[in-house]
């Protein structure tokens, strides 16, 4: 279990998450970062790296990668802390007064502010609309692949059409008993070098292909012994697997976020408009997540919400402290704080 | 025009679409339940619906970058599509869709 005290703990390394870094920085006040991610940058690396973003102030046009990785350049003089790959799993007050949070991979921030910046919520795999599913989940049914090895010698079934789907077919068809991958055409959006040595391993009899998609899983306990396949014509078999692997990306799920005891508006979290601070003093909420009378949901939006956020984050981490309101232009020390002076 | 739609529980709503909009934005307005993750971008299939009824043939057929994204959609069907990737129109008055499983 490794501990952290800081200023501020950020849930969410989105755009939002890494602008407030900015504005606390520019205020002394350090942060640590967790992300469900592997990598910074929330919905702008997730969903959209490769699209155009015409609305930032300032950029005309610029990716949701290149604004990620602008972001991370702009708060780089301020030494954040990123706990990756890691979902924020509970909430709790500390005697002191400060907050603590704490994750799935046993990391604990503790700090007198905690910001929300958590977007959609966590991104979490799509789960196929099949009945019964849950009870397979971590015994036949995995979302991703931790250890290769738990996989030889198994009657595979993997379906989708992406990156990982035809990654995952290569990767195990070598040590799996039979590998059978399913998708809705015959057609994929993934690299086209794995889509051609997919179907060279189909030619020569290593992994079956099938235009057709998993309809019910069947077993006993959570261990699966088969599941039905139906096809492009509707008609319906059953298929001897012991394990399932769908894989459909990811979606945004709120996840413990609702645990954490604050006030929840459809999934959103209501927020005064002077400091972004949640109806829990010391917690805030900005960007998508958070929701006020004339919320917009913009990036731009979300910068606003951290600039004030940040100023009321001061006084609770520095109550003793004096505010002294400077602008990066014509300040000499804040510009010693981003190294430029 | 009208956009009959129906929600994972089957109840059918009619919605005052509007030219121009996507069926989408219309949905998503009415407070129906489509994620839309990414805001109209073709870029996270959490707008996934079925065209039902032979409208589906009146529809511009899918762009290639609907049917990659659509690979990552849960429950594909022949008339799947991405909502935000369909125009409202005179010429769709009536379109029914219903609204793909989560």
């Amino acid at each position: 279990m490794a501990v952290h005290e800081t200023d501020v703990a950020i849930v969410g390394a989105g755009p939002i998450g890494l602008f407030a870094v900015f504005e606390l920085g520019l205020l002394d006040l350090k942060a640590h970062l967790v992300d469900i991610l592997d990598r910074p940058g929330g919905q702008l690396t997730e969903l959209y790296p490769e699209k155009p973003i015409y609305d930032i102030p300032g950029l005309p046009v610029v990716t949701g990668q290149e604004l990620a990785d602008r972001l991370m350049h702009q708060i780089k003089p301020f030494g954040a802390t990123f706990h990756l790959g890691q979902l924020t799993r509970a909430l709790e007050k500390l005697p002191d007064g400060r907050w603590k949070i704490s994750t799935d991979a046993d990391v604990e921030i503790v700090a007198p502010v905690v910001v929300i910046a958590a977007g959609g919520g966590s991104f979490t795999p799509k789960r196929p609309p099949i009945a019964g599913i849950e009870a397979y989940e971590g015994k036949s049914v995995f979302y991703a692949v931790r250890k290769m090895d738990a996989f030889r010698g198994r009657n595979i079934v993997i379906a989708g059409g992406g990156d990982s789907a035809l990654d995952w077919t290569l990767n195990l068809a070598p040590i799996a008993k039979s590998l059978t991958l399913v998708h809705h055409r015959d057609g994929f959006r993934a690299a086209q070098h794995s889509v051609n040595r997919m179907r060279e391993l189909v030619a020569e009899g290593k992994v079956r292909f099938h235009v057709a998609s998993v309809k019910a899983l069947h077993g006993e306990g959570g261990v699966l012994e088969a599941v039905t396949l139906s096809g492009a014509d509707k008609t319906e078999w059953r298929h001897e697997a012991d394990a399932f692997l769908p894989f459909f990306g990811l979606t945004m799920k709120l996840g413990p976020i609702a645990e954490f005891g604050l006030n929840l508006n459809e999934n959103l979290i209501p927020v005064d408009t002077e400091k972004f601070q949640t109806g829990v003093p010391g917690i805030f909420a900005i960007g998508d997540i958070a929701t006020y009378a004339g919320k917009l949901k913009l990036i731009l939006s979300g910068f606003h919400e951290a600039a004030l956020m940040a100023q009321a984050a001061f006084h609770i981490c520095r109550p003793n402290e004096k505010l002294r309101f400077q602008y990066t232009t014509s300040s000499s020390s804040l510009q010693k704080k981003l190294g430029v002076a | 025009m009208k956009i009959i739609a129906i929600d994972r529980n089957g109840v059918t709503h009619t919605l005052e679409g509007r030219d121009g909009w996507s069926v989408m934005e219309i949905l998503r307005d009415a407070g129906l339940p489509v994620a839309a993750e990414c805001g109209g971008a073709c870029a996270c299939a959490t707008c996934h619906v079925y065209v039902e009824d032979g409208w589906l043939e009146k529809l511009p057929p899918r762009s290639d970058a609907e049917t990659d994204m659509l690979d990552m959609a849960l429950a594909v069907e022949p008339n799947s599509r991405l909502s935000c990737q369909i125009t409202c129109s005179p010429e769709l008055d009536g379109i029914k869709v219903r609204i793909a499983p989560e």
